[in-house]
């Protein structure tokens, strides 16, 4: 019988991990979980440069204070940029090529990542108008997943100067 | 080259704060959680971030499950304008280490150092387990108790100890803790009482452990002129250093410390009395092999806090120890006190700071 132990180096050996961990998203982000939970977006202000971030970890990052003013923003908000994906990859439930943009909520002085349903990806443009389509009343869960995706709502382009400082 | 050999640049702890220590916070987020403790950090000394030169954090993401815990942390203090900051994968202790040797070079005259730990997230022994190697150790899920109770039967064995020292260094620790608003398990039990308890791994009863602990701390650091200026009795960091041993469990002796005992020399802790030592010991038996390797006698106050048996925030017991004994000498209950910090598996690696009082 041969001496395995001759047969060569090891190159693979698999050690699987698995942790579940609790995640605590806090008091600030509490609020804006319930907001989406009842379709709106909750974000809140800083007391010192008066910043308004959505969804608010608990404080402004830029200040180091607690954001502790409650701000209810708009449906409706700004393309500052975008990107078309149009590569596959595994579990992608959109069909490409689709729109992923960062949004600003009309009243928030940050932007956020938002899926651009309901135009031809190739007429994606920075500026563009879009509002949130919600999932339906009873599927609403304190979750991203109740904003199905942004879509253009018709108003004319936001003037450039109204978002440059978000990009 | 020992301490009193090297030209060190005198640095105070100019302020302490840390949260309570609670079994779990399953209200606040990180930030949440550490805003209060920076607050009060810096509000304990009249001043702003604007003051400090340098940022340093201890913290681990293994705790928390996310990636990059440590940045999003940095939105409790605000980070604008710019700072130089850092941020070290370990207790505080050495954080604060990393801003001390900052210090010493003199371009700045004070730093902010802070952590946190969110012990309550995961299943910690799970956790615990992959800081160990991760080829041979890790995958058989050698988990921290089992490890420990090790080390305490080594301890045992070599008759250094008994199952009855355990018990009176836990009775010991939480009563101290009665006096210690922010401890988590604080009560008056006799030893005899305690050594009823059941084993979790034998050795090791239930009050051998350590809780399992949230909480942060943070410190200021200052040096020059501000440290007068922001204390009345400044607390002066007089030797400082941190010793690591082999990964490997095997090759080591488990019932002492050789790399305490190293970092202890360094930071010349003999060099004078001791009146009060904050030891980091998680497991009760490892407060005994710690004092033996720091070299204390009978007459030195250990733990008056109640150290880690009474409050055991992982990333942040470390630095709370040297917080406490800074607090000692602050109200001139002490004059000269070490602190101890350790981290890794069974006292792997180790840090010794040396304070004393003006």
């Amino acid at each position: 019988m041969a001496d395995e132990t001759t047969a060569g180096p090891v190159t693979t050996l698999a050690t699987p991990i698995r942790l579940d961990f609790d995640f605590t998203p806090g008091v600030a982000q509490s609020r804006f979980l319930r907001g989406l939970e009842q379709g709106k977006f909750m974000g809140q202000r800083c007391p010192s440069c008066g910043k308004v971030y959505v969804p608010s970890r608990g404080s402004c990052p830029t200040d180091g204070v607690p954001t502790t003013e409650d701000v209810l923003l708009s449906n409706v908000g700004t393309v500052t940029t975008y990107c078309v994906v149009n590569v596959p990859f595994a579990g992608q439930s959109i069909e490409i090529p689709y729109i992923c943009a960062q949004v600003l909520l009309d009243g928030a002085n940050v932007s956020f990542m938002g899926l651009i349903q309901e135009i031809p990806a190739d007429q994606i443009r920075m500026g563009m108008r879009v509002e949130a389509v919600w999932v339906d009343e009873s599927e609403l869960t304190p979750s991203l997943a109740s904003v199905r995706y942004f879509r253009p709502n018709g108003e004319t382009d936001a003037d450039y100067e109204t978002y440059k400082e978000y990009l | 080259m020992s301490a009193a050999e090297r030209t060190v640049r005198p640095v105070s702890i100019a302020s302490f704060a840390q949260s309570q220590n609670v079994r779990k916070d399953d209200e606040r987020n990180e930030v949440e959680g550490l805003m209060p403790v920076i607050a009060e950090v810096f509000g304990n000394i009249g001043i702003t971030k604007d003051d400090v030169g340098f940022i340093c954090s201890g913290s681990t993401d293994y705790l928390i499950g996310g990636p990059f815990s440590f940045v999003m942390a940095l939105d409790a203090v605000g980070v604008w304008p710019p700072k130089r900051e850092s941020h070290v994968e370990m207790d505080g202790a050495w954080a604060l280490y990393e801003a001390w040797v900052l210090l010493q070079e003199g371009e700045i005259d004070a730093a902010l150092v802070y952590s946190f730990g969110r012990s309550s997230l995961g299943d910690l022994n799970e956790i615990l387990t992959l800081q160990m190697d991760p080829y041979y150790e890790a995958p058989l899920w050698p988990d921290i108790v089992s490890l420990s109770a090790l080390q305490a039967r080594a301890l045992i064995d070599a008759g250094k100890a008994t199952e009855a020292d355990f018990a009176a260094i836990a009775s010991r620790s939480r009563r101290d803790a009665l006096s210690n608003p922010k401890a988590q398990v604080a009560k008056d039990v006799s030893p005899e009482v305690l050594l009823q308890d059941e084993y979790v791994v034998a050795p090791l009863r239930r009050h051998a452990l350590p809780p399992i602990t949230d909480g942060a701390a943070a410190i200021v650091l200052a040096a020059g002129d501000k440290a007068r200026e922001w204390s009345d009795r400044p607390v002066w960091i007089t030797g400082f250093d941190h010793r690591m041993e082999t990964h490997s469990l095997g090759a080591r002796d488990l019932t002492s410390s050789p790399s305490t005992a190293k970092a202890a020399e360094m930071a010349g802790v003999a060099s004078g009395k001791v009146d009060v030592a904050e030891i980091h010991a998680p497991f009760a038996h490892q407060e005994i092999i710690v004092a033996e390797a720091l070299g204390l006698d009978d007459s030195v106050v250990i733990n008056p806090s109640g150290g880690p048996l009474a409050a055991n925030p992982l990333m942040s017991a470390g630095l709370i120890r040297i917080g406490e004994a800074a607090e000692r000498i602050r109200s001139g209950k002490a004059d000269r006190a070490v602190a101890h910090a350790t981290s890794g598996p069974c006292l792997q690696q180790n840090l010794v700071c040396v304070l004393e009082g003006e």
